[in-house]
């Protein structure tokens, strides 16, 4: 059994049976009182954040999570299929549970699956990956530098803004923290 | 070569040093002298929620606790016949580490004989805006720590930031000070700092109950930040050993270590004390707030992470 003293960014707990993951967290000793943890969790199923307040020393249920690197296969109704590198093994997560880590999968992208109780409830993808542009505005040739944007639509359907001399075909690297346009990929 | 991280701990120091000789002279102006007491000390302070660290000789075994804080041996002081004192030094407390806590930490203590909780809230605003000036050329922050403080009961704080009465919480300790971690207290001081007062007596500690039935004791807030303890001081030693007897019956019921009593500082009381105010004020946190630090840590050389 863990308690309050193992909470850190990043550790995992069970409340009420749903695993949280601990984004902030802060002791706070009201004057001559007793001792609290304040903490900021995310609901690991939902994605939601909410803030909890522990007594110091409380007890924790530790959240038995598991991370597996495997790779993305194919959609299969509003599902998406992946595969264990090491094991061949196969899962799937539903387009809601993915939410907006849909936009970063291509054929063969290694994520890293998170699994609660041996039951898959969301993926981390890549930091950096790179898809190819299948609708923008054409571009204007030598403007390379301005700070303008405009709209693009990629493969998996990502709309991100970019810069002017973005055109069709071309790659481009996006960071999935921010789902946002980094550079474009000379080919 | 100088990297960054050499350079501010040279800031670090540099900002310490600025600040601890601005405190000396802070208090040499006004008449205190500086004094000096033990770390290792036979009794550490037996508030229930207080947890010291156990020193060991290693052919003797256990001769004692480091201070978590000085106040019984200034206040023998008081009792001695000293009349303005104040000590810059260190206090330990253990299981409290976070961005506002680490185990060891400057502690600003002084006491005044004679004087009231008012004139050492007096004292703290005036030191709070001297260093403020000295540290930050922020015409903002100036206005924000200039004098006078705005004066909250806990009552009213409750009412205000949390919608609650007093009354109701004051038979529950645990869900008062929830309320008061999660509710009230980060919203206190963020305009100005706040000076909260007339704290329920069973959490007067060392401080003496005011004839309207509270404590008298105070706490300055800065930002949601609690940076300092104060007390009209409680003078009677009969009251004082019933408090200290109180302190170790809920340490035993709850399985915390139980401290002995410091029964040289209740002789100090029964030679008799003058009535006195005090203060006790974690500098770290104070500098952490006006340099607009993010940590304690931030404003110390070598806290434990940097060991």
């Amino acid at each position: 059994m863990a308690d309050t003293s193992d909470i850190r960014k990043g550790f995992k707990m069970l409340i009420d049976g749903v695993p949280y993951v601990v984004v902030d967290h802060q002791f706070v000793k009201p004057g001559k009182g007793q001792a609290f943890v304040r903490t900021r969790i995310k609901n690991m199923m939902t994605g939601a954040v909410i803030d909890r307040t522990f007594k110091s020393g409380e007890k924790l249920e530790k959240a038995d999570t598991e991370e597996r690197t495997m790779q993305y296969l194919y959609p299969e109704g509003d599902a998406r299929v992946f595969m264990d590198t090491q094991s061949y093994e196969q899962l799937s997560l539903t387009d809601e549970q993915l939410g907006d880590n849909v936009h970063y999968l291509l054929d063969g992208t290694e994520v890293s699956v998170m699994l609660f109780q041996g039951r898959p409830i969301g993926v981390t993808p890549p930091t950096f990956v790179e898809l190819e542009v299948t609708e923008t505005e054409p571009g204007f040739k030598g403007d390379t530098s301005s700070n303008t944007t405009k709209p693009a639509t990629l493969e998996t359907g990502l709309q991100v803004n970019v810069p002017l001399f973005v055109n069709v075909g071309d790659k481009l690297k996006i960071d999935t923290r921010t789902g946002q346009y980094v550079e474009r990929v000379k080919g | 070569m100088t990297t960054a991280a050499d350079r501010a701990l040279l800031a670090t120091l540099e900002l310490r040093a600025t600040a601890f000789g601005a405190i000396r002279r802070f208090f040499d102006a006004r008449g205190f002298i500086e004094v000096d007491t033990p770390a290792v000390v036979p009794c550490p302070g037996l508030d229930v929620h207080l947890s010291a660290f156990e020193v060991r000789d290693p052919k003797r075994g256990p001769v004692g606790w480091l201070a978590t804080s000085p106040e019984y041996q200034m206040k023998r002081l008081l009792s001695a016949g000293a009349k303005r004192i104040f000590q810059l030094g260190r206090s330990y407390r253990a299981e409290e580490h976070g961005r506002h806590h680490e185990r060891e930490f400057a502690m600003l203590e002084w006491y005044r004989a004679e004087a009231s909780s008012d004139d050492v809230i007096a004292d703290t605003e005036e030191l709070v805006a001297f260093l403020a000036e000295l540290l930050t050329n922020d015409g903002e922050a100036l206005d924000f720590y200039a004098p006078p403080w705005v004066r909250l009961t806990v009552e009213e704080a409750l009412r205000q930031h949390a919608g609650c009465e007093l009354e109701r919480l004051a038979e529950d300790e645990d869900r008062f000070f929830l309320t008061w971690a999660e509710q009230v207290q980060p919203r206190l001081g963020l305009e100005q700092p706040v000076v909260v007062t007339d704290w329920p007596p069973s959490m007067a500690s060392l401080a003496r109950i005011k004839p309207n039935g509270m404590a008298d004791r105070f706490e300055v807030f800065i930002r949601g930040i609690e940076i300092c303890n104060g007390f009209g001081e409680l003078t009677d030693p009969r009251e004082q050993r019933a408090r200290f007897e109180r302190d170790q019956a809920q340490r035993r019921a709850t399985g915390a270590p139980v401290y002995p009593i410091d029964e040289k500082f209740l002789e100090a009381l029964e030679t008799g004390m003058p009535e006195s105010g005090g203060n006790a004020l974690g500098v770290d946190r104070l500098l952490m707030l006006l340099v607009g630090a993010e940590s304690v840590q931030s404003v110390m050389p070598f806290p434990q992470e940097r060991l």
